[in-house]
């Protein structure tokens, strides 16, 4: 017979997908994971890439649970593509020209107002994104009060989005005096979008303004380092990433 | 990295078979970005879509560039002789 261990084991977690008030007020699916335990725990919104609310950053929502944080990622294509496949809902919305800023600020304060009530959450939110969703990170904490903010391999901010796209992605280092909170940006030396020079830009930006940013650029490395089911996974990188996230938010979120 | 580049090709008399069966193609997103499944960092991404279906009116193709090159040449020698049957232009 298998016992039953106590609902505080490192690790132990439960998930689930709920609905939450997102910009405007709109209903949209999200996707909820937190310890078993009884906390408090720091809440940290994740802000999936352009591909979208797939398997892959579930997995990453249920990581940050199991490192004993409340994890909350808004399905940011939901109005456009509810109950769609995710590779379906992304397509659908590359199509329509991507997130506006705009609503992507508002369903990210939804999601925080959302963890904040948590019994079990300590008060404090950060954001974690990734590709697009690390410029949305970058948006998040310029534009609302955070705890702080993770930003990998954010494209689009100092530049905008390149010539040619139909997405609306704005520069957003103009914006860098209002960062909110601590930030932690995690780079490939090979990305492109963006480049090394677009990150040492941004560096010089937040230091001009006495921003609380920490960055770390991975050798041999290029976009999408994290994604362990794409040929751009880099171990190293990725391993050493996760351990600055990991000490990043304890240092910032922990009770 | 994300390309983020994507043209749009509005489409007319066209087909495509997706996951329900057959239905009339509206448009087409051509990008260059990650693929969901074809084994590369990048692809030449085609989206077939329909939105007035709904997001899984979808058909979708990840290519090699090298590939898509091949097919774009394929697709313009029968585009030709499509015309040259028909007698319309280009």
């Amino acid at each position: 017979m298998v016992g039953c261990m106590s609902h505080d084991m490192p690790g132990d977690l439960e998930a689930q997908t709920i609905t939450i008030k997102g910009h405007g007020g709109d209903e949209i699916e999200a996707y909820l994971a937190e310890p078993r335990g009884s906390g408090p725990y720091g809440g940290v919104v994740v802000i999936h890439h352009m591909p979208g609310y797939d398997r892959s950053t579930k997995e990453i929502t249920r990581r940050f649970a199991a490192m004993g944080y409340v994890a909350l990622m808004p399905n940011l294509y939901h109005r456009e593509a509810p109950g769609a496949a995710p590779d379906d809902a992304a397509a659908t919305a590359r199509a329509q020209g991507g997130v506006p800023d705009e609503r992507l600020v508002g369903d990210v304060a939804g999601a925080m107002a959302h963890l904040k009530s948590f019994p079990k959450c300590n008060g404090k939110v950060g954001t974690v994104g990734y590709c697009s969703g690390g410029r949305q990170s970058f948006l998040s904490a310029v534009s609302l009060q955070l705890d702080a903010a993770v930003a990998c391999y954010p494209g689009g901010v100092v530049h905008g989005a390149p010539p040619g796209s139909p997405l609306s992605f704005a520069p957003l280092i103009g914006r860098s005096k209002d960062l909110s909170c601590p930030l932690l940006g995690l780079f490939g030396e090979e990305d492109k979008f963006p480049s090394q020079e677009e990150v040492a830009t941004l560096d010089k930006e937040l230091t001009s303004h006495g921003k609380d940013h920490e960055f770390h650029s991975y050798p041999g490395a290029g976009h999408a380092f994290f994604d362990v089911d794409r040929p751009s996974y880099r171990v190293e990188a990725a391993l050493d990433g996760w351990k600055q996230v990991t000490a990043f938010f304890g240092r910032h979120l922990g009770s | 990295m994300c390309t983020y580049h994507t043209e749009h090709l509005e489409l007319r008399d066209s087909s495509g078979k997706g996951a329900d069966g057959w239905f009339t193609l509206r448009e087409a997103s051509v990008y260059y970005d990650h693929p969901v499944h074809a084994p590369a960092e990048h692809t030449v991404n085609v989206d077939f879509l329909n939105r007035s279906l709904g997001p899984s009116a979808r058909v979708a193709v990840e290519l090699d560039p090298g590939s898509a090159r091949e097919l774009a040449r394929a697709l313009l020698e029968a585009a030709d002789l499509a015309a040259s049957h028909s007698g319309q232009g280009h």
